[in-house]
């Protein structure tokens, strides 16, 4: 699958009292990842949430061909989410269940193999590590199949070797698809994407910072990668 | 067993009291004549506590079932929440008790108008908690429904209802204490059974260890409903740790 390059045009958003996009225009390349760096506060979720739907703000904000993204897009949010009343599968195929329709259960199971926990497929998510939920809920993004994936900070909760291990498995399993990674890591970003954008100021400008070469995800010692990072840490540092 | 001690602490102590200062049975009974009387009247006090319990188990099921309808209504759409929260906050200053001579005017002298006190008393817990639980679901849960093309009732049904299933717990727990009160104010209004109908009767008498024998058997009954109360909540609410 190849997901659609994401257009917005004259985004202008206010929230709080504070005007945070002021006619924002942004392309996001189709069957890329594109992550998304700032301070705390500067609205990167605001932009996550106009993207997916989930608030209105001015302007247009399409596909490269000019459709509406709605029914186009995956979340995957802060924690993992995850229903605790319902079983890891049952988590998996939620979103057949909150659309009415049949779940697949079959290609959840396949799903949860690729993400290592075909074995648990009937426990709790309360049962599960941390690590384990989150791997939850990104095979239920997999199984949403959508060709746009948001995710805000979506390994923040998760120690050192768990989030790198998850970047690998996220790499691999969302190639393809158009994605949009909030993170405040920027190991994750130099890691995972093949656009870096940071976000400053009000209202916000973005500046993009070349990515790593090479194909990801990239090896966490790569030299390319830990420059990246520190100039990315440094340029971060500046703005608060 | 830590709870057994201490009941068998108080016990002593009131028997201490009693014995010591000399109370009169007629003020304060002895243990010993609260157990005879819970014997000898064992006829009188079953069937009261029978009809006691029928009025509560009734109660229960009808102030439940408003209160989670009322909480549903009012989560389903934000109009009906605007016309029906401030009514039912008003309708709290009204002292729930005050209405009991009423609803014994328009209900009659039986079960109706005490199963609808225990339902007018746990009403508001059940319907304040179901409200609350439904309203405080984790935003991102439903902006992860939302994501995935679901229709504003599912989420509700599917996301929203089990969300709040641990809120409306409590409250139900809160109602399971409650409701056998209400029975009994019902029938401290006018009764022809029931413990709160035998222990006015015995106070009348001045049967002070017959009134003692019902309250006994009244907070019994109270800690059983609440025991299986928490029970089938437990079982219903597998996934939460409380």
């Amino acid at each position: 699958m190849t997901g659609p390059g994401i257009e917005v045009a004259g985004l202008t958003l206010r929230f709080g009292g504070r005007l945070l996009f002021d006619r924002l225009d942004l392309r996001l390349p189709g069957g890329e990842l594109t992550a998304l760096l700032g301070v705390s506060g500067v609205g990167k979720t605001s932009l996550l949430r106009v993207l997916a739907g989930f608030s209105e703000a001015d302007g247009r904000i399409t596909t490269q061909h000019g459709a509406p993204l709605d029914g186009l897009v995956a979340y995957m949010g802060q924690n993992d989410l995850l229903f605790p009343w319902l079983s890891v599968l049952g988590n998996v195929v939620a979103g057949d269940r909150l659309r009415g329709a049949r779940p697949d259960r079959q290609r959840a199971a396949g799903l949860l193999d690729r993400v290592a926990l075909g074995g648990v497929a009937d426990a709790l998510p309360a049962t599960l590590s941390g690590g384990m939920r989150q791997r939850v809920a990104l095979a239920r993004t997999l199984y949403e199949d959508r060709p746009v994936v948001l995710m805000d900070e979506p390994f923040s909760s998760l120690d050192q070797v768990s989030r790198a291990r998850m970047q690998d498995l996220a790499a691999e399993l969302l190639r393809g698809r158009t994605a949009v990674l909030i993170t405040h890591d920027p190991l994750e970003a130099c890691r995972l994407a093949q656009n870096i954008l940071v976000m400053s100021g009000f209202p916000a400008v973005l500046s993009p910072v070349p990515a790593p070469a090479g194909a990801t995800p990239r090896k966490v010692d790569d030299p390319d990668v830990l420059a990246t990072q520190g100039g990315l840490l440094r340029m971060l540092m500046s703005q608060c | 067993m830590r709870a057994l001690a201490t009941c068998a602490g108080l016990v002593g102590l009131w028997w201490a009291l009693q014995h010591g200062f000399g109370v009169p049975p007629y003020l304060l009974p002895s243990p010993p004549a609260v157990l005879r009387a819970l014997w000898t009247q064992r006829g009188v006090l079953s069937a009261g506590a029978l009809a006691t319990l029928a009025e509560t188990l009734l109660g229960l099921a009808l102030g439940a079932a408003f209160g989670m309808a009322a909480a549903l209504l009012m989560a389903l759409s934000a109009e009906l929440r605007r016309w029906l929260l401030p009514v039912l906050l008003l309708s709290q200053a009204v002292p729930v008790f005050a209405l009991a001579p009423l609803l014994v005017l328009w209900l009659g002298f039986g079960i109706a108008s005490k199963a609808a006190m225990a339902a007018a008393v746990i009403f508001f817990p059940v319907t304040a908690a179901f409200h609350d639980g439904l309203r405080r679901v984790p935003q991102g849960m439903l902006d992860l429904a939302h994501s995935m093309g679901a229709a504003p009732w599912r989420v509700l049904l599917l996301v929203r209802v089990p969300a709040a299933l641990p809120l409306l717990g409590a409250g139900l727990r809160v109602a399971a204490c409650w409701a056998p009160m209400g029975a009994v104010i019902g029938e401290w209004m006018g009764a022809s059974s029931g413990l709160g109908y035998v222990m006015l009767n015995a106070n009348a008498r001045v049967r002070t260890d017959l009134v003692f024998a019902a309250l006994l058997l009244l907070s019994l009954m109270t800690v059983a409903l609440w025991w299986a109360m928490d029970r089938a909540l437990r079982r219903l609410l597998y996934w939460d740790p409380a």
